[in-house]
């Protein structure tokens, strides 16, 4: 797992406290509302998700960048490839 | 014999056009919005319309608005959804003294968990002061929930003012608005407040319905965890039917709402007027102006409510004591003792909650009536005599 330090992020979607597959639904729809090269952050508590969103990128063909952990949740940085 | 109905705060009736609405998504569009067949997606395209109608009712987004199965539950997702989703800020919550059974119970349970709960006390009008609430915060304070307007005295608080104090100290609030969504123009922006809850019965809409506002990157705990209904918000599958039905009568309510709020208020002031005219050593509760339009509470000396209520039950005619403490627990009504209303007085409490199909004439009809009710309780109280006597 790659872990990134003040990633500058273009939207943030906010899935604290909220659980699987929320955080493999929501972050396509946002990702479609960013233009190709744009990024996007995502909050989760959900441990599942560290694992999921870097497949659901590999599989989507969206960039993976990294994460950083924060206080209270995840911040998972994903960089619109197309 | 009439048949008098003036307890709309406890039900409704519903609309012949919400009900014709409702009808189709029991058995011709009965799919699962889950699934992504026609069927189903057809539903979900079917909800967030209903959503698009409730936000509007309030002045909210499609995005902010999360159905439950009633104002009880919204109240609950709220308090809950907030302190759970903020335990790390800290451990005080705030609520009036005279909320509903579905906001101090809520606050009750988070005491059992080693919460602190502050009741703020209420003026003689069942007024909320926001000096009062301002001194009430604390560091520790997570959030904050008083009602839009209580559904036992009518009074309406001053939550754009309340909700301002919580605002520049940042601190989340909620308000229940059961009472007042379908009855005033109900606007989440003008009331600045975080959390809405609102219920189907106040809009003329089904039983088992409700709706939770939310503000945007405000974050909740759902109660109930589930799959990807209502944003993951709150799992189960969704009551097509009755937000068909809430989605139609807020959308009915918005439309009628002036004509609605004209009527009452002149069906109200009649009866308010009639009953002073007509009965003696009585008190009305609530503010005299902010005050729900529909609305009319009164304590009445040396009367039992209850058994007023079932004296004029047995003339058709169906009223409230305003309270299921006073109703069912023979206890003394909180909101009535916040208020100030001796115990004894509080007793006689009687409250009417009147709606767009109420006439001049049932009103006329249950002057007639309460005044010889309580004429032919009073003679039977050894506490009215003994009053009379002094």
């Amino acid at each position: 797992m790659k872990f990134i330090e003040n990633q500058k992020a273009d939207d943030t979607l906010d899935l604290v406290c909220r659980m699987c597959p929320l955080h493999l639904l929501e972050p396509g729809e946002k990702l479609a509302c960013l233009s190709k090269g744009q990024v996007l952050e995502v909050l989760t508590d959900y441990d599942g998700a560290l694992e999921d969103i870097p497949a659901w990128c590999d599989k989507c063909g969206q960039e993976f960048m990294g994460l950083k952990e924060d206080e209270d949740c995840y911040k998972l940085y994903i960089r619109k490839t197309h | 014999m009439k048949n008098v109905y003036m307890d709309h705060a406890s039900a409704t009736p519903v609309k012949r056009p919400v009900i014709e609405a409702m009808l189709p998504y029991f058995d011709k569009y009965f799919g699962n919005p889950a699934t992504v067949y026609d069927m189903g997606s057809k539903i979900k395209e079917i909800i967030e319309e209903q959503r698009a109608k409730v936000a509007n009712l309030i002045g909210a987004k499609s995005n902010q608005i999360i159905f439950t199965s009633s104002g009880a539950e919204a109240n609950n997702l709220a308090i809950k959804g907030v302190v759970f989703a903020k335990q790390k800020k800290g451990n005080h919550i705030i609520i009036s003294a005279i909320e509903h059974h579905s906001v101090l119970n809520t606050a009750r349970f988070f005491e059992r968990m080693d919460y602190e709960v502050s009741l703020l006390p209420v003026d003689k009008h069942g007024l909320v002061d926001p000096d009062r609430l301002a001194n009430a915060i604390r560091p520790e304070t997570i959030m904050v929930s008083i009602m839009h307007a209580n559904n036992e005295i009518g009074t309406i608080e001053p939550v754009s003012e309340l909700s301002a104090v919580c605002r520049e100290r940042g601190v989340i609030f909620h308000t229940d608005a059961v009472a007042t969504v379908g009855n005033i123009p109900v606007n989440v922006n003008e009331l600045g407040v975080d959390l809405l809850s609102l219920s189907g019965v106040s809009v003329d809409a089904p039983k088992g319905i409700g709706a939770l506002y939310f503000r945007n990157k405000l974050r909740l705990m759902p109660l109930i965890h589930g799959g990807i209904q209502e944003s993951g918000r709150r799992g189960g599958t969704e009551n097509i039917p009755a937000i068909v039905g809430l989605g139609k009568a807020s959308e009915l309510a918005l439309q009628g709402l002036a004509d609605k709020m004209a009527h009452v208020q002149g069906l109200r002031d009649l009866l308010v007027e009639g009953i002073h005219e007509r009965i003696d050593q009585i008190k009305q509760t609530g503010h005299p102006h902010k005050r729900l339009p529909g609305h009319a509470s009164f304590c009445i000396a040396a009367i039992e409510g209850e058994a007023l209520i079932f004296m004029l039950n047995a003339e058709g005619i169906s009223v409230n004591t305003g309270s299921a403490c006073a109703s069912k627990a023979l206890k003394t009504s909180p909101v009535l003792v916040a208020i100030g209303v001796p115990p004894d007085l509080a007793q006689g409490s009687i409250v009417f909650t009147l709606n767009s199909s109420n006439k001049v004439d049932e009103v006329e009809y249950v002057l007639e009536k309460l005044s010889f009710a309580v004429e032919k309780l009073r003679s039977l109280s050894p506490i009215w005599r003994e009053q009379k006597a002094a």
